[in-house]
């Protein structure tokens, strides 16, 4: 690992500032994807701003038909919580899907959520339920949010707040573990929500999306049956040694019926 | 920069770069060499030790993150005639070949069975799934991993 | 049998200090002044290095050195050998490219190392090899095995890149037998290529007393003295009388750590020339890319069968991608561990194997686990189980009615073994029985229910272990010797230290081997201490590999340990005043017959080393050497059979039940032995469900890390059923037979034989992905639903 300057601030302007008045830095949330990333030289901040000590970052809350995490917040605290597992099981279930346990100590939904990898979890979350990412700046719409590989509405230097997560009537979530690296293949999740069914799908394309065409179906009959002769498109799907394109769409097909089912025996 | 750990149960004022990894810490500075290095990528889990009661791969924690923090490492919990009883079980059910992932293992099974309810095989094995052996099959793990579970319950 | 005596589950000592933390592998040891190297390594596949700049790196701090291949060439270290000369069909020996430790004019697969820079910190020595400048000239590299033959020359004057042309058997017989029979199954077959993946990676201290002239190296090696015999005599790093060599707790090595590497050549080299010890760990991502690979063949197999479904004739031609260089067994794995194995436990007249050896610009490729007889007994089980489909029978009567009977022994096959004993209908039956096979078309059914679809399969697997004898093997090119050597000394007060030229890296030699000694000599268990892993304390060895450690390394003891007796008998008889011949020994006690005068071992030992009351033209001391060379291999065999269910909506393959049943000769700690079982297990599940080691087009590793090289964990096995059965080896004193390998031998066919069962196909490519299956299921449907 290249040599950094390490800074812990304990509020978001402080953060803010810090990170503002470094040469090449990055925030440090539970550093699950970014410690290996420059232990492997693919990065070298030249200071780290380390989140773990600003309290306005943390906590799981419901706030009427909200339910909000600070990004803060640790996948295995998503798991393991109550409230989350009151508001939005299929969440709970999800965080409790990602990596193995030893990462979901560490790893957290804001620095997940800024990453957007292609094959993490959250994401497929945060598009079917229409959440919303709060930044130091603004508010930003999950239909923004997620633009391409890697890439996402954050501009440089704004940092995710918290996340605001609509809570469904309903939800489940699959995922298809990568045997290998164990994230996800494909994940879909499946929110019914009182004014229509949403589905978000991690894994298959370059960021996370909605897929619309499985929504239609699923508007129309929720159930798995709806979705039998739903053409999914490969088009623009990603493609690699555990899955091809054309594979990675019949998974989607099949994480879709699975998550319905879930859904309608929850 | 200057960080305080403690260290089974030791407190140490240590000056290293903010570039350390907590493993690092324990195996360059603190001579712990049970806790070992499988990986690159954070994925094998030999590194496995307990920061602040959760089990975690030190070959991902920064210096700076572990400052203030208590850790326990394969050498904090038990010793060889006053075994943890998860080190007992390893050695009574065969859970260990070369011994290369096993202080990582141990770790990381005893964070398991102190935070679940009920442990039946396939939790174990899914509990398990940030720690690779090569040597045993994994069966004489969950079995050792196991009876502690039953014992507990 | 006692608590501790042979057969006993004793618990493992050696498990203490692992348990705890206080194993010491080589990363653990922190020799005093320490400097560490980092390996700059080849990112072409294939290409010529013309300038090394290093002017950069030199001029960072703390950074002592960039040495180079040149350099070394320069110095006059040699090549490294590859230690079994195979020759070829037509009588020639077979072609080995000269193989440098560092890379001087050509680079040859990505990952080779050509220089390496050391510095007071692994920090700056890592800084500086990101400043080392080198430039390269790509060149056309060969990367696919299939079509490599026809391909530019690697290496000069190695034409069609052909390592060897090897045959073995009667190739017109079994053509004419082919030509008559009255079926015969062909099939294509792919061994694929696999990454051994010990969980600790390699590492090396290089140590240099300028006073002494003696060199140390501490590594992790499954057979040091075989490694300071190749680094002295081939190498030349130092004469073997100043080259001491330690491999101190190994974690895991499955054959990846038999071998002389670059890195030990070069640590050694550097710290002579530096003054200061060196030392370098890998990281992971270079064990991946220059650790030696495994497997890796393709593989056209003919069976035939008469009209009652008899095997008449098997012809196997198979290319073996044996890398860019050959690796120090690489030559044996494909070829004497191969072809010699080819008759499985069947009593096939004619069999006829030919080999291509292939080179390539990838890693080199040698010993992984089970080392050829994984890769005969897919052939010979896949062949045979497609052969039954074929024919209609059931296949666990097609092979019952081909097998080997017990009074057939000692059985010749027609590929150059004599199999010296076996029942392999018994673990055959006994398998079948545990598995419940008559029950499977209900659970066939069940499983239809959940949307699963079921296979079982079966392999009958025969190996060969303990490679033997010293005088043949050499006869057929092996470069080293293939006894073992052992030493069992009785210390004054009565208790043992045994030393073993075998090496343990998790196979629990230090609790097997006081089994033995401790039973053969009746002193407690406690009493006994077994050295291993350093040429400065053990006398000689040739290593663990090829599980035979306790056949050949256990019986050496047993030698030396009745020499102790001998010797001990005299001395007791002296002490006792009667002729040696009317002592007894049971038990450790040396009675006088028809007495009940007698002595104890302990006590012998005593009078051996403060000699009183003594013979006068007896040596003093109770110490004995033993090398015992054995007169064949020994045969473990039996019978795997997987049952599988696979996700008809996405293809995901799970074994849901797995029965081994192996007949090891005797077994002295059986705990142990069903751990080793295991391990192998999930070796070969592994290699047919997950593991593919896979390059691209321009020879760049894609299977680089654990995010794309798929490791078994632990919710990808299921709880293994295993047994054992028991025809003890005629020929070695314990009658035992080794169990290392079997699990990754018989496995990957029954799991296999399970998936195609399954899935209604003749043959599929291990590993079994769910992609990979999910076309099949589609295939065989013609379209998705
Ligand atoms: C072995 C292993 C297995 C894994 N498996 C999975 C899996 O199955 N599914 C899955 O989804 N993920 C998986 N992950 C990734 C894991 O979930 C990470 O925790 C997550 O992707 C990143 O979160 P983090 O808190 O660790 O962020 P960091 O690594 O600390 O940061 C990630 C990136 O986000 C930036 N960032 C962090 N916080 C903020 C913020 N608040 N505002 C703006 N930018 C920020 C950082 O600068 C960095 O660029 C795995 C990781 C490992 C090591
Ligand atoms: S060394 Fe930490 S996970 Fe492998
Ligand atoms: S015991 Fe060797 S890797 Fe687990």
């Amino acid at each position: 690992m290249y040599p950094f300057n390490y800074h812990k601030p304990s509020s978001v302007d402080e953060a803010v500032s810090l990170f503002l008045d470094a040469e090449d830095p990055a925030y440090l949330s539970g550093g699950m994807t970014l410690i290996p990333t420059m232990k492997q030289r693919l990065a070298m901040p030249t200071d780290l701003v380390d989140l773990s000590g600003v309290q306005a970052m943390r906590g799981i809350e419901r706030q009427d038909q909200k339910l909000v995490l600070g990004a803060f917040t640790r996948h295995a605290e998503v798991a393991r919580s109550e409230v989350v597992a009151q508001a939005i099981p299929a969440l709970a279930h999800l965080a409790g899907l990602i990596g193995d346990n030893q990462v979901r100590y560490r790893g957290t939904i804001g620095g997940s959520v800024a990453n957007s990898d292609p094959a993490a979890d959250y994401p497929a979350a945060v598009v079917a339920l229409g959440a919303e990412v709060v930044t130091n700046k603004r508010t930003i719409s999950s239909a923004d949010y997620f633009q391409d590989l890697f890439e996402t509405a954050l501009e440089p230097g704004e940092m995710i707040v918290r996340i605001e997560l609509p809570i469904p009537r309903r939800a489940a979530y699959r995922k298809f573990p990568n045997p290998a690296s164990r994230y996800a293949v494909v994940g879909v999740m499946v929110a019914q929500f009182d004014n229509g069914v949403q589905v978000g799908v991690t894994g298959a394309g370059p960021c996370a999306f909605r897929a619309s065409t499985l929504e239609a179906a699923l508007a129309a009959d929720l159930r798995p049956e709806a979705l039998a002769g739903v053409d999914i498109p490969d088009a623009g799907f990603n493609a690699d040694l555990h899955a091809s394109a054309e594979y990675r769409a019949h998974l989607v097909g099949v994480m879709a019926r699975r998550a319905v089912a879930d859904l309608l025996a929850s | 920069m200057e960080i305080t750990v403690t260290v089974n149960g030791r407190s140490h004022r240590l000056d290293v770069s903010p570039n350390t990894l907590l493993v690092d810490i324990l195996r360059e500075q603190l001579r712990l060499t049970g806790t070992h290095v499988g990986c690159d990528t954070s994925q094998c889990g030999a590194c496995t030790v307990h920061l602040n009661g959760d089990a975690v791969k030190s070959c991902t924690v920064l210096a700076g993150q572990a400052d203030g923090a208590s850790v326990v490492t394969i050498e904090g919990i038990g010793a060889v005639d006053d075994l943890h009883p998860m080190q007992a079980a390893f050695r009574e059910h065969h859970a260990l070949q070369c011994g290369f992932c096993t202080p990582g293992m141990i770790m990381a099974a005893i964070d398991l069975v102190e935070k679940s309810d009920h442990l039946d095989d396939a939790a174990v094995r899914e509990g398990l799934e940030g720690n690779i052996c090569r040597c045993t099959g994994y069966h004489n793990i969950v079995n050792a991993v196991l009876s502690v579970a039953e014992a507990k319950a | 049998m006692s608590a501790t005596g042979i057969g006993a589950p004793v618990r493992r000592r050696e498990d203490g200090r692992f348990i705890t933390g206080a194993g010491q592998y080589t990363d653990d040891l922190h020799v005093e002044g320490q400097v560490y190297a980092v390996f700059l390594r080849s990112p072409y596949a294939r290409a010529r290095i013309t300038d090394i700049d290093a002017s950069h790196a030199l001029s960072g701090e703390g950074v002592l050195a960039v040495l180079t291949g040149d350099d070394m060439r320069a110095d006059g270290i040699g090549d490294i050998p590859c230690g079994w000369l195979v020759k070829q069909k037509d009588g020639s020996d077979m072609v080995s490219a000269p193989h440098p430790p560092l890379a001087h004019t050509f680079v040859n697969y990505v990952g080779e190392p050509y220089a390496l820079v050391v510095a007071k910190t692994q920090d700056a020595a890592r800084h500086a090899a990101e400043r080392v400048h080198t430039d390269f000239e790509e060149l056309q590299p060969v990367i696919d095995l299939a079509t490599a033959t026809d391909s530019v020359e690697i290496h000069e004057g190695v034409r069609h890149n052909l390592a060897y042309d090897w045959e073995l058997g009667d190739r017109t017989a079994t053509e004419q037998a082919l030509a008559d029979a009255a079926h015969v199954v062909r099939l294509d077959l792919v061994n694929n290529r696999l990454i051994p993946n010990a969980m600790e990676p390699r590492a090396a201290i290089g140590r240099y007393d300028a006073a002494t002239g003696e060199h140390t190296l501490y590594t992790t090696s499954q057979n040091p003295h075989l490694a300071r015999l190749i680094l002295s005599a081939f190498v030349g790093i130092a004469p073997e009388h100043k080259l001491r060599v330690v491999a101190p707790d190994v974690g895991g090595g499955f054959g990846s750590k038999i071998f002389v590497y670059a890195e030990e050549a070069a640590v050694l080299w550097a710290a002579r020339r530096l003054r200061c010890p060196v030392k370098w760990t890998a990281e992971r991502a270079e064990s991946f890319l220059a650790d030696a690979h495994g497997r890796d063949h393709l593989t056209h197999v003919e069976l035939g069968l008469n009209e009652h479904g008899r095997f008449v004739a098997l012809k196997v031609q198979t290319s073996a991608n044996l890398g860019a260089y050959l690796s120090t067994f690489a030559s044996s794995v494909p070829t004497y561990l191969y072809g010699t194995l080819l008759a499985g436990q069947y009593k096939t007249p004619n069999i006829y194997v030919e080999v291509h050896g292939v080179y390539t610009n990838t890693a080199p490729v040698d010993a992984y686990r089970g080392a050829g007889r994984p890769e005969a007994t897919y052939v010979v089980e896949r062949v045979v189980e497609v052969a039954a489909r074929e024919i209609g029978k059931d296949p666990a009567d097609l092979r019952r009615m081909n097998m080997i009977q017990p009074g057939d022994f000692p059985y010749e096959t027609p590929v150059a073994l004599t199999y010296d004993t076996g029942d392999y209908e018994k673990s055959l039956d006994r398998a079948l029985e545990l598995i419940d096979y008559a029950g499977f078309s209900a659970r066939r059914i069940e499983a239809r229910q959940r949307g699963c679809l079921r296979g079982i399969g079966m392999s009958c697997y025969i190996e060969a272990c303990g490679l033997a004898p010293s005088q043949l093997a050499i006869q057929l090119g092996a470069g080293v010797g293939l006894y073992e050597s052992g030493e069992v000394r009785m210390n004054p007060t009565g208790n043992v230290t045994v030393f073993t030229g075998t090496h343990s890296h998790g196979q629990g030699h230090e609790t097997t081997f006081a089994q033995v000694v401790s039973d053969r000599l009746g002193v407690p268990f406690e009493d006994v201490e077994v050295v291993h892993g350093d040429t400065g304390r053990v006398e000689f060895g040739l290593g663990t590999y090829g599980s035979r450690s306790l056949a050949v390394g256990g019986s050496a003891l047993v030698k030396a340990s009745d020499k102790v007796i001998a010797k001990a008998r005299i001395i007791a008889a002296h002490m006792m005043d009667v002729g040696a011949d009317d002592v007894t020994f049971d038990g450790g006690v040396f009675s006088v017959r028809d007495s009940n005068r007698s002595m104890t071992i302990q006590e012998v030992a005593f009078a051996a080393y403060v000699p009183s009351n003594y013979p006068l033209d007896l040596e003093p001391g109770l110490s004995e050497k033993a090398f015992y060379d054995p007169e064949n291999f020994t045969y473990p065999a039996g019978t795997h059979i997987a049952e599988v269910e696979i996700d008809a909506d996405t293809g995901v393959v799970r074994v849901v039940d797995f029965v081994a049943v192996d007949d090891f000769g005797h077994v002295i700690n059986p705990l142990i032995v069903e751990g080793q079982v295991h391990g192998g297990v999930a070796q070969g599940l592994g290699q047919a469900l997950l593991e593919h080691g896979r390059y691209d087009d321009y020879g760049q590793l894609l299977t680089g890390s654990y995010m794309d090289y798929c490791m078994p964990r632990a919710d990808d096995v299921p709880q293994f059923r295993v047994d054992t059965t028991t025809t003890p080896c005629t020929h070695n004193p314990l009658g035992v037979k080794g169990c290392g390998e079997a699990g990754a031998i018989g496995s990957p066919a029954a799991i296999m034989n399970a998936v195609t069962d399954a899935l209604g196909v003749r043959d599929l490519t291990m590993p079994a992905t769910s992609e990979k299956v999910w076309r099949a299921i589609r295939g065989a449907k013609g379209g998705i639903r």
